[in-house]
């Protein structure tokens, strides 16, 4: 599979990718009691420094970048569906939270590991595509390369089945 | 080549093949929600089997209500009602906002016991790794699932081996100084993905408060579960509860193979504190003494047992909490509430000016009581201090006798430095 899309690369004021983005930076525990998935998004990122704008600027289609450990914390599964609700369609991160790496594979939002994501330069607005099945990503704009780790067995599986439960249903399990 | 613990439950309640790396269906003991992620659970079952849905087995299936105990805003009484209603028409026993800390209960009922499987939807269920059990936090469809089917899908993770060497400390230095030692030096990625059994002298010494302590806080350093052996007092417990004289420990071979193993030496361990935004930012308490406190919460799964509480009572029988600031004491059960009750402790606390609440997890996921506004410095017993956690306030993270101290003097301070001049120890 290719996905090809627009990034967002969270960085901070020193231009350095943010490492351990916590569930509650990516959706803060004030929206804990909302159960509906189309009401999630608008709230993506708004308790992270710098990215409190993130749901009105980010587009159907888009990528994020980020450093280790994205997703750290709460086993919230908030904090996958409102990167769903928004329509992203890839998070690159050089390292995922446990808990969280398990809710994106279930929720079937793409997600890959790629420890030297920085040797592509890359900046907020450039396109970068990404085979899910090699790894190598490639930036569009200047035509760097790097590799990520490519989509274990089970994350294809779950992902193409359409999620879990979709899954589940052809293993029945 | 011999196995680890995480290999050899995984090795009971699974048909695959266990190798580091491969993905397994595990069979799942028991499966938890709590009222956070409990209402998305019962709605993941509605959309994805329907309104008849049922559960694979009610006898091993738990809500938990523990984080808003009770329910202190409509949505969340709403919420928490879905999901009694679905569990009364099921049989699915609920454990509710009187009853405290979902994982703690896990220990004290034996929902879990060791060599068991547990999951739930709390990302600290890691905990019972502290009684040898594989429990584990996971999002609402993955334990809407587990409810489904009573298995889940695994990878089966490295385990790293980490060794404490040294004498073990003695009051007033505690099992969350040595905890908070261990995230210093293991950092919040040092065991990502990893699973890690706990072994040393100190280890072998340690109650159960204590072993929850350590184990509370494997989450922080990134990892799925950290295993500690249980003892015999342990076992009893398990043996008793369960009413099974047979249950017994899961132990390493001796040629388990890990991925590193890691020695630290905690000789002279000293009082240790978590500075914010992160858990892993920790500094001897000495060096940050002084800093103004406005707060103090004493309680979480993580520091919320008798023990702790009573390690807290130790202080405040002596001293008073200083004017101006706010103790926050919160219970993790019903059974620790009872105790502290019939011990005098509650008296103890009263009189030296804390504030108790019924059990449950605090402050937490905004639950209870705990909360902090821009600008206040708060001394929390819990395990995270990101921003806005725990409000909007800077959250430290220390022991109960670090923070009780501290509540007492009004400022960070260092409770050997403190106890002596006072005479106490």
């Amino acid at each position: 599979m290719k996905i090809r899309g627009r990034v967002w690369v969270l960085k901070d004021k020193d231009g350095k990718l943010i490492s351990d983005i916590d569930t509650d930076m990516i959706f803060h525990n004030r929206y804990l009691a909302i159960t509906d998935i189309n009401e999630m998004g608008q709230y993506a990122l708004d308790n992270l420094e710098g990215w409190e704008d993130f749901s009105r600027k980010a587009k159907k289609g888009d990528i994020i970048i980020a450093g280790e450990n994205f997703g750290s914390g709460s086993s919230r599964q908030q904090a996958v569906d409102c990167f769903k609700a928004l329509g992203i369609a890839l998070i690159v991160a050089k390292s995922f939270g446990a808990i969280y790496k398990r809710n994106a594979i279930n929720s079937a939002l793409p997600i890959i590991e790629a420890k030297n994501i920085e040797e592509i330069d890359v900046v907020d607005g450039d396109e970068i595509e990404v085979d899910t099945e090699t790894g190598l990503i490639t930036n569009l704009k200047n035509g760097k390369k790097t590799y990520a780790k490519p989509f274990s067995s089970v994350q294809r599986d779950i992902l193409e089945a359409g999620g879990l439960f979709e899954f589940a249903k052809k293993l029945e399990v | 080549m011999g196995k680890t613990v995480i290999e050899k439950i995984f090795e009971k309640h699974t048909k695959d093949d266990v190798k580091v790396g491969n993905i397994i269906w595990l069979e799942i003991d028991t499966r938890t929600a709590r009222d956070f992620g409990g209402p998305n659970v019962v709605k993941r079952l509605y959309e994805n089997y329907g309104e008849d849905v049922q559960v694979d087995d009610p006898k091993k299936t738990f809500f938990t209500f523990d984080t808003v105990a009770p329910a202190k805003t409509i949505p969340y009484a709403n919420n928490q009602h879905f999901c009694r209603q679905f569990a009364r028409k099921r049989g699915i026993k609920v454990f509710d906002v009187d009853s405290g800390i979902g994982s703690h209960i896990a220990i004290e009922k034996g929902l879990c016991w060791p060599g068991s499987t547990f999951v739930g939807t709390d990302s600290h269920l890691n905990i019972l790794g502290c009684v040898g059990a594989f429990g584990q936090g996971m999002g609402d469809a993955d334990i809407a699932f587990a409810f489904k089917t009573g298995k889940t899908w695994f990878e089966v993770p490295p385990t790293i081996k980490i060794v404490f060497k040294g004498k073990p400390y003695n009051f007033p230095v505690t099992a969350k100084d040595l905890t908070l030692f261990t995230l210093r030096h293991l950092g919040s990625k040092g065991a990502l993905g990893r699973a890690i059994e706990f072994y040393g002298e100190v280890i072998d010494n340690m109650n159960l408060y204590e072993r929850i302590t350590l184990s509370s806080m494997v989450t922080e350093m990134g990892g799925i579960i950290g295993f500690i052996t249980p003892n015999e007092e342990i076992l009893e417990h398990f043996r008793k509860v369960k009413n099974n004289p047979d249950i017994q420990p899961v132990i390493a071979d001796d040629d388990a193979e890990y991925e590193k193993v890691i020695e630290i030496d905690i000789s002279n361990l000293k009082p240790q504190i978590a500075c914010p935004p992160k858990p892993d930012n920790v500094k001897d308490v000495e060096e940050v003494e002084g800093i103004p406190v406005d707060s103090v919460f004493i309680g979480s799964c993580t520091n919320g047992r008798y023990e702790d509480i009573e390690l807290a009572a130790r202080i405040f029988k002596n001293f008073k909490v200083k004017e101006g600031v706010m103790v926050k004491v919160v219970p993790s059960t019903r059974e620790v509430f009872g105790k502290l009750l019939r011990d005098g402790i509650l008296d103890i606390l009263y009189d030296a000016g804390v504030i108790v609440s019924n059990p449950g997890c605090g402050g937490c996921a905004s639950g209870q009581i705990g909360m902090t506004g821009k600008g206040e410095v708060q001394i929390s017993t819990s395990n995270r201090n990101f921003r806005g956690k725990q409000g909007d306030g800077d959250t430290y993270l220390a022991s109960p006798v670090v923070a009780a101290v501290s509540a007492v003097t009004g400022k960070i301070t260092d409770p050997v430095k403190f106890l002596k001049e006072k005479g106490v120890i």
